[in-house]
């Protein structure tokens, strides 16, 4: 078990610095960078500095070196937890994220108990009530889920609140709390904001997860177990949820932990553009439209990071859950 | 199956085998039948490649590049009228007029319920070639411009230079759904030689393309996308710009298929008639093309035809994020960048009518790998 872990994170780490290098590479990739549209717009304002202010940066960077250099700069300082420097906004890459990341993670959290809360009842009365009038409206509407992709999702929710609500939809605060240090009355106004982002983030996560739970329990409830705790009379309520949604819900462990992490740190960053949220995906779209690859570099190798870590819990998780399982 | 036990001679042998393989697919179409879902979403996908796909210059009332004088007009809408006004089963459009707009101070169009221009089918319209060779000019409907000179027909609105935007979305689910079926195409032909070839050979070659499926999917599916398009250069032509997109895409999507290609495989490899080939002399080549991946091909359709509204809300997503395609091409997602801002769905709402195609077309496919799904496992019942 132990040598098992061991031999994960170890090839967690070479994932990860391969990953890192590729990231790297793509993001430098596009023709140009971002420091010489920068200086070019500095100079079109007559910010007289602009020159020097570059260079320095460039200097810092070792921008005019070879790739493996700056990599290797890069990456050394980012497990020092410097992150580098955004060239758009002129602070440290650390800044931005941390002050967008919090918002992430509870947007993400409040999506994912959404979906979860919503699934595993809807999954399990499905695969109970098979091809009843009830699991067909599910099947239905779990289909228009899965092909509802959330920005498309988002911006017809957008529509809808502006023409017909006449409500403006968009951000997680109301105007007067923006900037407002926290207090009871900013919580309040931030969850009365969440929930229409939160829902819509997991309307495809929910139909997949009401597939899946379906599918799995309904290939439990076959299953001679199950038959012989109907045979010794056990309630027909008790012998779904104690006996066979247990052994179910096992598996959908893993798709907890891999999802969930990953959409901590980035989330659904369509649906956050769309609305405008202030969270760390449309930042990461816009660095990566911008090159403005540290913050983008930094945000992609958390997301991957996070990834993997994920799926290594899941399975030890599994593995803990269903002794069944063995690791190797 | 069971009716014929003895098999006298050959000749026999191979008409109980047809007559097997007939029974597969007559299996196969019966189940996928019964399944009204499924051809709900067959018609669906069938409509859209033949309307979008192939003969979309004649079921759209203008050509692509036609800027009308009437920009940013609201969506003429449909009546059952005659012009006198009283009812008739043949549907009309009513005529728009210029308002000037003293509060926001812009000139809108507004329906002017005075005019009505009945539609007609097969209408003369402008010229175009039809499936690029045959010259025409009927469409599918529109309105008689000999009677009505000036009449028009946006059904769903025009776009800031005036273009009509049914005929736009038309054009673009020709992008949109080839860009869906080309990619899909090469993420299925790369995805199952690397997984045949992975799952056939084993050891170092299947560690190898293993590795490689890993990495691809380690990187998370949206940001990777992003990261790969925003490398595209500006200055390429749109249809470079295109091909490379759809590249993108089969690069970062063919894993998926890989492995379960080599799990496939690695089960089927075991079986006699692979040893009675290798015996027989066959080259890997042959038993890989000729025998494992037949065997592999119910699977993998299924696996296929559920995998393009995923490329295809890929491409929207990313044209829409102003990654992807770019004017002057015209794909869903390019019609989907107009709507970025929050202004137009305020002023001009109807430049969201592309969502409700997109959302058709990704559930029409959804709807047919389902059934597919179900279909090509005839024996297996659920």
């Amino acid at each position: 078990m132990l040598s098992y872990i061991a031999r994960r994170i170890l090839y967690m780490g070479i994932m990860i610095i391969l990953v890192s290098f590729v990231a790297f590479l793509i993001i430098e990739l596009p023709p140009g960078d971002y420091l010489t549209v920068k200086l070019q717009q500095l100079q079109a304002r007559g910010d007289l500095s602009a020159q020097q202010r570059i260079a320095d940066y460039r200097a810092r960077y070792k921008l005019d070196q070879p790739v493996l250099v700056r990599y290797w700069n890069w990456i050394t300082h980012f497990v020092q937890g410097d992150f580098g420097e955004s060239f758009e906004f002129e602070r440290p890459v650390k800044e931005i994220i941390g002050q967008r990341a919090l918002m992430s993670a509870v947007l993400a959290l409040a999506s994912i108990a959404i979906v979860w809360c919503l699934a595993i009842p809807i999954g399990v009365y499905s695969a109970t009530h098979q091809y009843s009038l009830g699991d067909q409206i599910v099947t239905t509407l779990s289909f228009l889920g899965l092909g509802m992709p959330g920005f498309l999702l988002a911006l017809l929710v957008l529509f809808f609140a502006m023409m017909v609500l006449k409500v403006e939809v968009g951000g997680l605060f109301s105007r007067e709390f923006t900037d407002a240090p926290w207090s009871w009355g900013k919580v309040v106004d931030l969850l009365k904001h969440l929930w229409i982002p939160a829902l819509i983030s997991s309307v495809t996560g929910t139909a997949s997860l009401v597939r899946i739970m379906r599918g799995n329990l309904l290939e439990t409830l076959g299953q001679p177990f199950v038959e012989a705790a109907r045979a010794r009379g056990l309630k027909g309520s008790k012998v779904t949820w104690k006996h066979a949604v247990r052994v179910a819900i096992n598996p959908l462990v893993v798709i907890l932990t891999t999802e969930a992490l990953p959409s901590i740190v980035a989330g659904d960053a369509l649906v956050a553009t769309v609305l405008n949220l202030p969270t760390v995906g449309p930042l990461f779209v816009r660095a990566l439209v911008s090159q403005d690859m540290y913050l983008a570099g930094t945000v992609l190798v958390f997301i991957v990071l996070m990834t993997m870590v994920g799926s290594l819990i899941g399975d030890l998780a599994l593995a803990a859950l269903d002794p069944r399982i063995r690791l190797e | 199956m069971e009716e014929s036990q003895v098999v006298e001679s050959e000749s026999v042998a191979t008409g109980k085998q047809q007559q097997l393989s007939q029974a597969y697919w007559s299996l196969v179409w019966w189940k996928f039948k019964k399944n009204k879902l499924a051809i709900v979403g067959a018609i669906i996908i069938i409509l859209f490649y033949t309307v979008c796909g192939v003969f979309a210059e004649f079921f759209s009332p203008y050509r692509l590049d036609y800027q009308s004088d009437y920009l940013e007009a609201r969506p003429q809408p449909l009546v059952f009228k005659n012009p006198a006004g009283n009812f008739s089963l043949r549907p009309a459009v009513y005529g728009l007029d210029q308002e000037l707009d003293l509060v926001q101070r812009t000139r809108t169009w507004v329906v002017n319920k005075e005019r009505i221009y009945p539609l007609s089918l097969f209408v003369k319209g402008q010229p175009y070639k039809l499936l690029g060779l045959i010259p025409m000019d009927i469409h599918f409907f529109g309105v008689n411009t000999r009677k009505y000179p000036d009449g028009t027909v946006f059904i769903f609105g025009t776009d800031r230079l005036g273009r009509d935007l049914f005929s736009r979305i038309l054009y673009g689910g020709r992008l949109s759904l080839l860009l869906g079926l080309i990619g899909q195409f090469c993420t299925l032909i790369l995805g199952m030689v690397l997984g045949a070839i992975s799952g056939y050979y084993g050891g170092m070659t299947d560690i190898i393309v293993q590795r490689l499926t890993e990495f691809v999917g380690a990187f998370p599916d949206i940001p990777l996308f992003m990261a790969l398009a925003a490398a595209i250069p500006v200055d390429w032509s749109p249809i470079l710009v295109y091909f490379m997109l759809t590249l993108i895409l089969v690069f970062i999507r063919w894993g998926g298929l890989a492995r379960q290609v080599r799990s496939l495989i690695l089960s089927l490899r075991e079986r006699e008639y692979v040893l009675a080939a290798q015996s027989a002399g066959a080259s890997d080549k042959r038993i890989i093309f000729r025998h494992l991946l037949p065997g592999t091909m119910s699977h993998v359709i299924v696996i296929a035809t559920l995998m393009i509204p995923g490329m295809i809300l890929s491409e929207t997503a990313l044209s829409w994020l102003g990654l992807g395609l770019r004017p002057p091409l015209t794909s869903w997602g390019v019609l989907l960048q107009e709507v970025s801002a929050v202004r137009i769905i305020r002023f001009a709402p109807w430049m969201l009518f592309p969502v409700p195609f997109i959302i058709l077309a990704v559930l029409g496919f959804n709807m047919l790998g389902d059934g597919l799904r179900d279909a090509l496992d005839p024996y297996g019942g659920r």
